[in-house]
């Protein structure tokens, strides 16, 4: 696991049912992209978060698949349908297997 | 789309453009989370051979300048928060936080970004908010210091920062701190390195300048510590001296040294009337 | 305009870079592509993507893609030592099929845009990013 791994997430604390809001996440992480030499010379092995994903009361949102060109600290926004009041789960994969959780709960009125 | 009005906003930017700084909206207002109103330009302080101060935000291009605008966009708010982690963490032989003495960091903290660096009466001597920091470290709570420019004190620096957001900067630069305002000075306008060149040299006489593709700001250091595109991380400002120093192609001061220090309450007070923006995001 | 001697050169070099660099590279983003889609026809147009025609840093580049209707969208960067970036797939419960995300990008480049559309169908967009060099690199 990256040391001291955050994550950060925005969402609304309310909607109107139906309405599309927009979600915004960071988490910190180095994102090694397996293409820089340490300085002996020797490659540093790739050490990314590969996939991110955000579900709503078990319903998909978004599935991201991440390569290594997307920056360190990565932030992805995009934008999700409530349907109902309920809770949001972000999870975010690392290479290393280590996987991250965010939840965040959303009201409607 | 969301946010397509920025590639129209940009286009009218490249049109307008001159030669220097072609691309940054130098009269954008900065406020941010839609709350927090920002001075980024004002006018400049008597010790100050300028007509206006810039924060470093205003030569910034349209991209980097919104990642400062909302605090889920800036990235440098991640280490805001693993800091609210180590503020509320007991470390050391004493087995206190910073908490167990200062509690809330909201309204313990507030304001004190903007008056440093300051003079500690009790120490005899200008204090950074750095040194500050780690002497309550080895002093108070029996800790490790941190290494001056490491991520755990830029990390400090900015949970310490953002309760001051929005505040003037308000140095004081007469009393017991005159004698290090005026090494800091003289340090100012001392030509260093191979490539002879002050920080004058190019944040006096040539900001809003191009140097090669970068827009030379005012090296003001209100914004600190800043989340930098290029490293991806939190920014102090002595780490950004030393970098600067190094360009000059000079052996610099250490990170802490007393000419940082020095140095770092002279710029500090060059922005006296800037807003603080700490965590700031820059290029 | 006057350019001087150096910004001549600059602009040459520049000029060099762009006109060398995808076609070292474009194999690779080509291969990926066709990875994605399978190698159906991909129409241009439909595809919103939102890169600055000028980035600070190349370590940062912010970029917005989004296709009505599209089920999923990928994202390359053809002078990349590595194209691929990202695909987002929308699920169920997706607003807008928009996504913004940071991206690093080697060099001045195309960045490419494929969204595979709810029909099996694909569309493309790009933009050209520049990406410049600091002042002294400090």
């Amino acid at each position: 696991m990256a040391d001291n791994v955050k994550p950060r997430v925005k969402v609304p604390r309310s909607a109107s049912a139906g309405e599309s809001v927009l979600l915004k996440t960071l988490i910190s992480h180095p994102m090694e992209s397996g293409q820089r030499k340490d300085s002996d010379g020797n490659p540093i092995p790739r050490s990314i978060i590969n996939r991110f994903t955000c579900a709503f009361n078990g319903e998909n949102v978004i599935d991201v698949t991440l390569e290594p060109a997307i920056s360190t600290n990565p932030f992805i926004e995009f934008e999700a349908v409530v349907p109902e009041a309920g809770e949001f789960v972000f999870t975010w994969y690392d290479d290393d297997g280590s996987v991250y959780t965010e939840t965040k709960a959303i009201e409607i009125g | 789309m969301a946010k397509l009005n920025l590639t129209t906003a940009l286009a009218t930017a490249a049109l307008l453009g001159t030669a220097s700084g072609a691309w940054s909206d130098e009269n954008a207002t900065l406020i941010v989370n839609g709350e927090i109103e920002m001075v980024t330009r004002t006018a400049a302080p008597d010790h100050v051979p300028f007509d206006e101060i810039r924060s470093g935000w205003t030569f910034r291009t349209e991209e980097t300048q919104v990642l400062q605008m909302d605090d889920f966009d800036n990235p440098g708010m991640i280490f805001v928060d693993q800091a609210i982690d180590t503020w509320n963490t007991a470390e050391g032989s004493e087995g206190k936080s910073c908490a167990s003495c200062h509690e809330d960091v909201e309204s313990s903290m507030q304001g004190v970004r903007a008056v440093y660096p300051k003079w500690n009466e009790t120490a005899g001597e200008v204090r950074t908010l750095a040194m500050q920091i780690n002497d309550c470290r080895e002093n108070q709570m029996g800790a490790n210091p941190y290494k001056y420019d490491s991520n755990p004190m830029a990390a400090m620096e900015a949970l310490i920062s953002v309760q001051s957001r929005g505040m003037p900067v308000n140095v004081a630069i007469d009393g017991p701190v005159s004698e290090t305002w005026e090494k800091g000075k003289e340090i100012y306008y001392t030509r260093y390195g191979q490539l002879e060149l002050s920080c004058a040299n190019c944040h006096e006489d040539n900001y809003d300048n191009m140097i090669r593709a970068d827009h030379l700001s005012q090296g003001q250091i209100n914004g600190f510590p800043t989340y930098r595109l290029k490293n991806a991380k939190l920014n102090t400002v002595h780490g950004r001296f030393k970098g600067c120093v190094r360009d000059t192609r000079a052996e610099t001061f250490s990170p802490g040294s007393p000419e940082f220090v020095a140095l770092e309450l002279y710029v500090a007070s060059r922005g006296n009337g800037l807003s603080v923006e700490g965590p700031s995001v820059r290029n | 305009m006057i350019f001087t001697r150096r910004e001549t050169l600059a602009i040459g070099a520049g000029a060099a870079a762009s006109a060398f660099l995808p076609m070292q590279v474009n194999a690779a983003a080509d291969d990926v592509i066709a990875a994605f889609t399978g190698g159906a026809e991909v129409a241009d147009g439909g595809v919103d993507l939102n890169a600055p025609e000028i980035a600070e840093n190349g370590n940062t580049v912010p970029i917005e893609v989004g296709a009505d209707g599209a089920t999923a969208i990928m994202l390359i960067a053809t002078g990349n030592p590595t194209p691929g970036v990202a695909t987002f797939h929308f699920g169920k419960l997706a607003g807008a099929h928009v996504a913004a995300t940071r991206i690093r990008l080697a060099g001045t480049q195309d960045v490419v845009a494929i969204a595979q559309m709810a029909d099996g169908s694909f569309k493309r967009a790009s933009a050209n990013v520049k990406v410049t060099i600091g002042g002294c690199g400090g």
